[in-house]
């Protein structure tokens, strides 16, 4: 990693008039009964020719409805309001026929999921092929093929030829997406918009996806418009950043403006609530109470007055306009109307947003030291059937393929990887709590292959798991007062000290005890995630399982679950077994970490050791991978990207199963790889953590090759 | 591209629950929506008045169901016998509200008794699986391939001996299996989801989950569904008891009327018109307030579709 102070690119010149132009637009989603809905109000922005902008929100907050807006996708039921002009000529009131000429064409888009983006039924091919003669009649169709198959070439797919004649079901997530944006760069666009382009992938995935997106903009030398939750994302690429908030532009400035001297409170907030991969666990998180206020019931005055700790009468009475309030950037605008005071220093950021202090020491909980979780040589395979008729075994899912740790009382271990990487179902095997198909699991010195059925009631009470989706993980049909001791009711407690019990958790969890009687769809997520916690703590348990208790919840409510996290595991001696894609949130929590990849783990240690000093190519490659929310490092770090998609597991990789992807597997000579060939790696102590790699000690030869390919 | 709006469409929606006023519960929104629907109204309107009509009824009229006017023997509807009498006499009248009692109490109890079955039967096989899901898949697909109707009227000697209230479990035994294969496939579905998976780590016996989480998520789909039973459950009746193998006298029906009646359908149309008229007025009713509350409870059928 290079000086950072250096690489932080220049807003790019502004050359002449601005490509699209959007003014004053408002979308509102009338509704049969009650208030409107104003999805976007009045935001204004133009894009100039070969610039990137990153438009920042949480969901909600608009910026979706505003660029389906400008292609021309809004159900016919909302009203639209403003202009969009696209090098001069207005889009809004264009109708069907003469927009569909320049969408695509000239305006071009990548949607999220690109699974329900590309039509099932016509193979991949077929459908740039499509997209490129809708606008090109001249084109032939082995032409356009021809060229189908060179666009899939330029997006990195491999063996394009014969991928173009695959189906979507067939493609990968990754490769969807790449595909996807094959299809956007058809016809040389100028403007490509991209809503959400990485947020369903993996972060090795999402690295590959973003450095394809800034190489269909090389090529075409299209501005990109990129829609994102993910400040780290926005801060790696974006010249220029909008923040978005209910339906309205706050904030906009160059990237390095608004990361480093940010104006409006909601993004000061917003930084200080993302944990930061190089500085997490070394300082709490700033968590922003409330929520966004409803679209359709819209307070008067600033609608983010109800959350903001510098909140004045003032701010009540009028929404406050997007102006420019330092002398020194001209063309950061924020909408405060004590943005003034904020870039004057007469606030200051950081007391405006203050750190919340740490739990007393007096009231943290005692821990000895006898393992709570002990998992050894854990094994989980699946058969992979064919044929309905006579079932037939074809192949061996090998999920979790021998997998160790130790949980010690009062501590976190981190378990991290990727989508298919086993971690889920290594926790789901300890949740069993049967014997497992190989290896053994000992919950409070007992094992529990032989574990009676009393022994198991009582584990059961003292091992609870918190789900990922607070939508899904709470049944809609009950009350959260019984949602929340259904696990007293499981263990026999009786009704009235259940009763006594919901109104102690509400309180524990920061949830108003009067609205035990409420029923789940009456809670926002966070609100929900909190429930899902009181649940598994209502039996006092010794361990909580954690599957990826925040990554569905937005940035800035995530902070508040992570601090009550921590705090809970402090004051009542918790063990944690987290499990997490989010290496940043990971690091904030966790004192241990476990990396695991295709059903091992292949690094293992203590967070500092893992993370600063990450000795594993993969582990290097996700660590690299994984944006940070500060521009100044993010655009100087080297990236180690990693070829192609997360092997499945079924396939029989002899060896290590990290070499088909492996950086550094290229770069040893004939005997090294013949060593990875040949044997599987097993953890060995490196430093003060475990690492499976036979050339642990050589893997900076990796990163020095990445960083020769970068200069 | 549909796919896209409903996602703006569900993105605006979803930042859409006001804090202040206390948001509809779901059974206050199936409410609000079935209010709405004029059809819900006149069905519902219908299936009252009909059931008040066929136990009230019969109290308010002179003549009952085995009375006979040796006086008035085929005569057409008068003041006397409001529906006419038959070949020996008998009141029209008494005849038929006495059939609408009896096949609305097989529906209303065959309906509903096929839709328990089939709570209970496709949640155990949806969620227990294995060995246990095979046997019922068999027997599903067992009693499907053989024509109920079939079975019927081979079981129809047994039957014939017994009360009606035999025949009414009958049908409900018979009427089971399509909804029970509906209720096995979304308990596969809601056995996959986060609740249920706690409910399981929390220790919770399988009734426990089934009767607390799987059969109330589906309360919607069961109560379609039995509503709908009653329907086919009072057809079933008829149509067993027009061809003779349903309802034996002297108990009467709606069934055993019409095919008492077809004979002299032109002749002496009384006979015929009056039950049959009746029928087609119960079904439909009934039909009208099911079809609503499906409409009012699956947001993404029918009108409530844009």
């Amino acid at each position: 990693m290079t000086d950072p102070a250096t690489t932080v690119p220049a807003a790019r010149q502004r050359t002449g008039t601005p490509l699209l132009s959007v003014r004053d637009l408002s979308v509102t989603f009338p509704q049969r009964d009650g208030n409107p809905v104003q999805a976007v109000r009045g935001i204004s922005y133009d894009v100039y020719p070969g610039e990137f902008l990153g438009i920042v929100g949480e969901s909600g907050s608009g910026k979706s409805v505003s660029s389906l807006a400008i292609m021309g996708l809004l159900p016919s039921t909302a009203e639209i309001t403003g202009s969009i002009d696209f090098e001069g000529r207005p889009l809004i009131g264009l109708d069907d026929a003469k927009l569909s000429r320049i969408r695509g064409k000239e305006l071009a888009m990548v949607f999220q999921d690109p699974l329900s983006a590309l039509t099932p039924v016509y193979t991949v091919g077929d459908q740039i092929s499509e997209a490129l003669r809708l606008h090109d009649r001249h084109l032939s169709a082995q032409a356009a093929a021809a060229r189908a198959v060179e666009l899939l070439k330029v997006v990195g797919i491999p063996d394009a030829e014969r991928r173009a004649r695959a189906f979507p079901h067939e493609y990968s997530g990754g490769m969807r997406q790449r595909a996807m944006i094959a299809m956007a760069i058809a016809n040389d666009p100028k403007v490509i918009l991209a809503d959400e382009p990485t947020t369903a992938l993996d972060v090795t995935i999402q690295a590959q996806i973003l450095e394809v997106l800034e190489k269909a903009k090389d090529i075409t030398g299209a501005s990109v418009v990129l829609i994102t939750h993910d400040l780290g994302v926005v801060a790696g690429h974006a010249d220029r950043v909008g923040v978005m908030y209910a339906g309205k532009m706050v904030e906009l400035g160059t990237t390095a403006e608004v990361f480093a001297a940010p104006q409006m409170p909601y993004t000061i907030g917003l930084l200080r609530s993302v944990p930061n991969m190089l500085t997490a666990g070394t300082q709490r998180l700033v968590p922003l109470e409330g929520r966004p206020p409803s679209l359709a019931n819209l307070p008067t005055g600033c609608p983010f007055a109800a959350r903001c700790p510098i909140v004045i009468d003032a701010c009540r009475d009028v929404e406050p306009a997007l102006i420019a309030h330092d002398p020194q950037a001209p063309l950061h605008t924020s909408a405060c109307i004590r943005a003034g005071e904020i870039t004057r220093g007469e606030l200051v950021r950081s007391e405006v947003f203050p750190r919340p202090e740490p739990l007393p020491a007096e009231e943290r909980a005692e821990t000895d030291d006898a393992p709570v979780l002990e998992v050894s040589d854990l094994k989980r395979h699946f058969p992979l059937m064919r044929g309905s008729v006579f079932p037939r075994r074809v192949g061996t899912v090998r999920a979790v393929d021998g997998v160790s740790f130790t949980l010690r009382p009062g501590r976190t271990l981190g378990l991290v990887g990727e989508s298919g990487c086993g971690k889920t179902t290594t926790i789901l095997e300890v949740m069993e709590m049967t014997a497992p198909q190989s290896g053994s699991i000992r919950i409070e010195g007992i094992d529990v292959s032989d574990a009676s059925k009393k022994d198991v009631k009582k584990l059961r009470r003292d091992v609870q798991i918190v789900f990922q989706d607070p939508m899904g993980a709470i049944d809609p049909r009950l009350p959260i007062g019984e949602v929340i001791t259904e696990p007293l009711q499981v263990q026999g407690v009786p009704k009235a000290q259940r009763d006594a019990r919901v109104t102690e958790l509400l309180d524990l969890v920061g949830l108003d005890p009067a609205m035990a009687d409420r029923y789940p769809h009456e809670f926002s997520g966070g609100q929900r995630q909190r429930i899902g916690i009181a649940r598994a703590l209502s039996t006092n348990p010794a361990v909580l399982i954690l599957d990826e208790p925040v990554s569905a919840l937005d940035v800035s409510i995530q902070a508040g679950v992570i601090n009550l996290l921590e705090d809970l595991g402090e004051r009542l001696g918790l063990s944690y077994l987290f499990v997490a894609h989010d290496l940043a949130v990971v690091r904030q929590i966790a004192d241990d970490v476990a990396v695991m990849y295709l059903g091992v783990i292949v690094e293992q240690g203590p967070v500092a050791e893992v993370f600063n000093n990450p000795r594993h190519p993969y582990t290097k490659a996700l660590i690299s991978a994984a944006p940070i929310p500060d521009p100044a490092i993010e655009r100087g770090r080297t990236r180690i990207l990693l070829n192609g998609d997360l092997p499945s597991p079924t396939q029989e990789i002899s060896g290590c199963r990290f070499r088909t992807r492996c950086p550094l597997y290229a770069l040893l000579d004939e005997a090294g790889q013949e060593r990875c060939r040949a044997s599987d790696p097993q953890l060995t102590p490196h430093g003060r953590s475990k690492v499976a790699c036979h050339h642990a000690d050589r893997s900076e030869l990796a990163e020095d090759e990445a960083l020769a390919a970068a200069s | 591209m549909a796919v896209m709006q409903e996602k703006a469409i569900e993105e605006s929606l979803e930042t859409d629950i006001p804090k202040a006023r206390k948001p509809l519960s779901r059974a206050g929104l199936v409410w609000a929506r079935l209010k709405k629907m004029p059809r819900f109204w006149i069905g519902i309107t219908i299936v009252v008045a009909v059931i008040l009509w066929a136990f009230v009824g019969p109290l308010l009229y002179p003549w009952s169901i085995t009375d006979r006017d040796p006086l008035n023997m085929g005569m057409g509807p008068t003041m006397l016998h409001w529906f006419g009498t038959n070949s020996i006499g008998q009141d029209i009248y008494a005849q038929t509200l006495a059939g609408l009692q009896k096949s609305l109490i097989i529906g209303l109890v065959a309906g509903p008794t096929a839709t328990v079955i089939a709570a209970l039967v496709g949640s155990t096989a949806g969620y227990v699986g294995g060995w246990v899901d095979r046997i019922i898949q068999w027997v599903i697909l067992l009693l499907l391939v053989i024509p109920a109707f079939f079975l019927f009227i081979l079981l129809s000697p047994l039957i014939k001996g017994l009360s009606w209230v035999v025949l009414m479990f009958y049908i409900a035994l018979f009427s089971w299996m399509i909804m029970a294969q509906v209720v096995r496939s979304q308990t596969r579905s809601l056995r996959n989801r986060d609740f249920v998976r706690a409910a399981r780590y929390m220790g919770e016996p399988t009734h426990t989950i089934l009767t607390r989480h799987i059969i109330p998520n589906m309360a919607s789909l069961l109560i379609i569904d039995a509503t709908l039973g009653v329907v086919s459950a009072i057809m079933a009746e008829t149509s067993l008891s027009y061809f003779g193998f349903g309802i034996q006298k002297p108990d009467v029906s709606l069934g055993t009327l019409l095919s008492d009646g077809t004979a002299a359908a032109v002749t002496r149309p009384w006979l015929f018109v009056f039950p049959a008229f009746v029928l087609i007025i119960l079904l439909f009713a009934i039909s009208l307030v099911g079809d609503a509350l499906r409409d009012a409870i699956d947001p993404t059928s029918g009108m409530n579709r844009d």
